[in-house]
């Protein structure tokens, strides 16, 4: 098998790299590559579409159908992890610690779920400490975490960002509290229902701009039709448009880290895990 | 130009029907069904005017977000788009309301997500077949792979993850050799959309960069459509999967990127620099000669009848590439004809293999003792679909081979005129081997049932649910008009289309 | 022969990427370990990542944010003077920005898929699923 692969790969990588010689240098601003479109974003798209910052421009317009599919890509992500591992016979055990003694309880299966109160706590199978410098660490830092991710997504049409990094910042900090406390406690946060709702809403939002172009009688995700009902002029409502899409993105992305990473720690129980 | 909504319509439909199922399925569960119906029918409606626009008014290109083609992305219909996405919309809706009580069997709590994935699945197909844009055409195929993982994952529980990741693997190259070779292109021309691409490269014939890409192309496009010795993901996959998904994924994924392999072929790179300037198209004719006689004796050591019909797919694969090689007018007209007949075919086939897993809990061959007598309508089907396979004269089968053998002969592949013929010969063994086994062995299983007092079990099988069965009748009904018609159907609609692109010397 | 290696000099970013590529592939193939083989995916989507944004670079060019545009669009905005070779080009970002998320999606995929039968089989080994398989 080792040779069969090392022939497989040699062969891929000379056909390759024969065509290395055909291509223009690195860096070089006259390729075709570079020239071609390229030019046309880069000279034509503050003035058809208001944005400065051209990956947006190219991402959340020109290319918005593209777009609009990554989201669904993502979005099948999510909702592929959740059909495949998502498990909802529960755990035969449950285990609660007194806190101010540390005496472990186990309940088996018949016993009802007993709801976690001010003495006791519900813990994992295999219990580690919390450990106070980092669940005090990662308390302070969330809510920055998050308000970074809001600017991300709101300032994308000027800067580095958009709604793939804002939501991923988002979702992120949800998966940093379930690492510093446990996963109940991020579960207790954002419930797997809202989860569920939030990914489909944010590429619904997307669709939905899209639709209501088409209603305005516009081609498909025709941003300029939106100007019609609202007070800007075709021009910058294009970047209004491309904000909503952003915020669409946004949100889908945040939920769908959250389901991924839920269902993968915990193996679809979504009672422990990591 | 004119003015349509369809294309945007045939692709948002299903896609905001996989929205909203997925919400309800958190709220009413109940709603999840109705709305997966009405978006595939539209999307199916949609279709319909299409091709009926098409054919009366040519090509229509619809510019998403209203920019003008290379800039933005297009949706370009014309005939053979059309006559596709009329086949994929309608094969989709057709298995989902066939499918709808083994589903319900199946998936309880998780419903809404099966049903949500599922018409993910067809959304991509949709937008595979209607794109014009080379980028989009990846975007949409990692959709309808990443579905399609997950479907086939939820058959079987032990075999069907490891099949599914197998799957993955290969499909990831697959996928990632196509967007290098796309990369390729780009780096040379500068441009995604198929059209231009395909001007600017009339300049470029000489190009290594261009045949790298090109070869590239056809490598990603050939591990995903299971072309002989690149075909190893496909048997397991399909045949551990669940029924319901294995029917619609079976006919389904494999001809959609025959379809892509001839789009690239003729509108990208063009027949010329394919045909005149490359020297490949003997080479492929032998491969794909040697996939159809290596698909029909690797479904002859079969028992399970899944893992049967799985080889037959990889038989069939040969016979569209190796048309579409040929390098003459007949020889695509036979691909594109077979394309259509085979998705029909393949997809009457399933079917009948989910008539009988339904009623009997598996699909091997040694349980098929008696089937004609209990389950008379499936049967029918069955012999109807084999026929077809086989290439009966008034089914549909028989036509596209027909085209093909001719191509062959205009050729001088006389190779694969051999290798059509043979298959021809072991799909009718296989075939009157099933045949053989239900109809004619069932006294004297019945007698040892009889004497085992198991008498109950066999006793218990009755024929399918009706909507099955309707499903089924719809189809193979489809399987003679298709073979009835197929001379209009070349010449209304492939002999133009082959000739707006001058595949005609 | 220098010519060769002015060749691979002024081209070398093609070939790291077709060797990290290679090194992605040879790991999806020869490894027995289905997560080593997940992470050779991984490095070989990455290397086609690195390919795209290599085609869209430009020396002596910067990123793609039009600048001075901040804060005055409208009437200033017409009267900026751009200059296409002073940004790099958009486009290839855009495409593996997609492409990234692709990656992403299809990585947790392959992640659930691993978890499913590691459920199955409580090993991750290719080698010892099989033999599973057969004893059955």
């Amino acid at each position: 098998m080792k040779y069969i692969g090392l022939l497989i790969v040699a062969v891929c990588g000379g056909i390759l790299l024969s065509a290395t010689s055909d291509f223009p240098d690195w860096g070089y601003s006259q390729s075709p590559a570079s020239t071609y479109l390229s030019n046309h974003y880069i000279e034509k798209s503050i003035e058809e579409t208001g944005v400065p910052n051209l990956v947006t421009s190219v991402l959340a317009d020109y290319r918005s159908f593209d777009t609009m599919f990554e989201t669904a890509v993502i979005f099948c992500a999510g909702l592929v992890c959740f059909l495949l591992l998502r498990n909802y016979n529960r755990q035969k055990k449950f285990f609660y610690r007194h806190i101010s003694t540390g005496v472990v309880l186990c309940f088996k299966d018949n016993c009802k779920n007993l709801p976690a109160s001010k003495k006791f706590e519900q813990m994992d199978a295999d219990w580690i400490p919390h450990d106070l410098i980092i669940m005090t660490v990662c308390r302070i830092l969330i809510p920055f975490i998050q308000i970074y991710a809001l600017y991300v997504v709101a300032h994308g049409d000027f800067s580095p960002g958009g709604g793939f990094q804002g939501g991923v910042i988002f979702g992120s900090s949800f998966i940093l509290l379930a690492i510093s406390y446990n996963l109940q406690t991020a579960m207790k946060k954002i419930k797997e229902k809202i989860l569920g709702l939030l990914s489909a809403l944010g590429v619904l939002i997307y669709v939905g701009i899209g639709i209501i172009c088409m209603f305005l009688g516009g081609n498909f995700l025709d941003y300029s039709q939106l100007a019609k009902i609202l007070p800007v002029d075709p021009i910058h409502v294009r970047a209004l448009g491309m904000l909503g899409v952003e915020i669409g993105v946004g949100i889908a992305v945040m939920a769908v880290m959250v389901v991924i990473y839920v269902n993968i720690a915990s193996e679809g129980r979504h009672d422990e895990g990591l | 130009m004119i003015k349509t909504f369809y294309p945007a319509l045939l692709v948002i439909a299903p896609l905001l029907a996989a929205l909203l199922c997925s919400g309800f399925s958190w709220i009413q569960k109940k709603f999840c069904y109705p709305i997966v119906l009405v978006g595939l029918a539209i999307s199916l409606f949609s279709a319909f005017k299409l091709l009926m626009i098409v054919l009366t008014s040519g090509t229509i290109q619809y510019r998403m977000a209203g920019w003008a083609p290379p800039f933005g992305i297009e949706y370009r219909i014309d005939l053979l788009n059309a006559v596709v996405l009329l086949i994929v919309s309608a094969i989709a809706l057709i298995n989902l309301v066939a499918s709808h009580k083994s589903v319900l069997q199946d998936m309880k709590e998780k419903l809404g997500a099966f049903y949500s994935v599922y018409v993910l699945f067809v959304t991509g197909l949709l937008g595979v077949v209607a794109t014009g844009d080379l980028f989009n055409l990846y975007v949409l195929l990692e959709i309808t792979s990443l579905t399609s993982y997950a479907l086939i994952a939820m058959g079987d529980p032990d075999r069907s993850p490891i099949a599914s990741l197998n799957y993955l693997f290969i499909g990831v190259i697959g996928a990632s050799f196509y967007l290098l070779g796309v990369g390729y292109l780009y780096i040379m021309t500068g441009s995604l959309n198929m059209i231009n691409v395909a001007d600017i490269l009339q300049n470029l014939h000489g190009s290594s960069a261009v045949l790298i890409g090109f070869i590239f192309c056809m490598l990603g496009l050939w591990i995903k459509m299971a072309l002989f010795p690149l075909h190893i993901w496909l048997p397991n996959a399909y045949s551990y999967t669940s029924i319901s998904v294995g029917r619609l994924i079976a006919p389904l994924m494999t001809k959609i990127m025959v379809y892509v392999m001839i789009r690239l072929m003729l509108n990208v790179f063009g027949f010329n620099y394919i045909f005149e300037t490359l020297e490949l198209s003997k080479v492929v004719v032998w491969i794909a000669s040697i996939a159809i006689i290596a698909g029909g004796v690797m479904a002859l050591a079969q028992k399970n009848v899944k893992k049967i019909f799985a080889y037959i797919i990889v038989s069939e694969i040969g016979y569209m590439v190796g048309g579409a090689w040929l390098g003459n007018q007949t020889g695509m007209t036979g691909s594109i004809l077979h394309i259509i007949n085979d998705a029909v075919m393949t997809f009457a086939l399933f079917l009948v293999v989910g008539n009988i897993t339904f009623c009997l809990k598996n699909a091997h061959l040694n349980n098929f003792k008696g089937l004609f007598s209990k389950m008379p309508w499936t049967m029918a089907g069955l012999v109807l679909a084999g026929f077809s396979i086989i290439g009966v004269p008034p089914t549909c089968g028989f036509f596209s081979k027909w085209y093909l053998i001719l191509g062959g002969i205009e050729a001088g592949a006389y190779h694969f005129v051999g290798a059509l013929i043979i298959s021809s010969l072991i799909c009718a063994i296989l075939f009157f081997k099933i045949f053989e086994i239900s109809f004619f062995e069932s006294s004297i299983q019945n007698k040892q049932q009889n004497e085992h007092k198991n008498h109950d079990k066999i006793a218990g099988i009755t024929e399918a649910p009706v909507s099955m069965l309707i499903s089924l009748g719809l189809t193979s009904a489809t399987l003679i008009i298709l073979g009835v018609y197929s001379d209009s159907i070349v010449k209304n609609i492939i002999t133009p289309f082959l000739t707006q692109y001058k595949m005609v010397i | 022969m220098t010519d060769f290696f002015i060749g691979i000099m002024t081209k070398y970013n093609y070939w790291l990427y077709i060797i990290l590529m290679m090194i992605g592939l040879y790991a999806m193939i020869v490894k027995n370990n289905l997560i080593k083989k997940i992470v050779g995916m991984n490095i070989f989507q990455t290397a086609i990542i690195l390919f795209y944004i290599s085609i869209g670079y430009k020396t002596n060019a910067t990123i793609p944010i039009i600048k001075n545009a901040h804060g005055d669009h409208g009437t200033g905005a017409h009267k900026l003077i751009i200059h296409a070779a002073d940004y790099i080009n958009p486009l290839p970002h855009v495409l593996m920005l997609t492409a990234i998320v692709v990656s992403v999606a299809t990585f947790g995929v392959a992640l659930a898929l691993s978890v499913k039968i590691y459920q199955r089989y409580q090993t991750l080994e290719e080698d010892e699923i099989r033999m599973r398989l057969r004893e059955k």
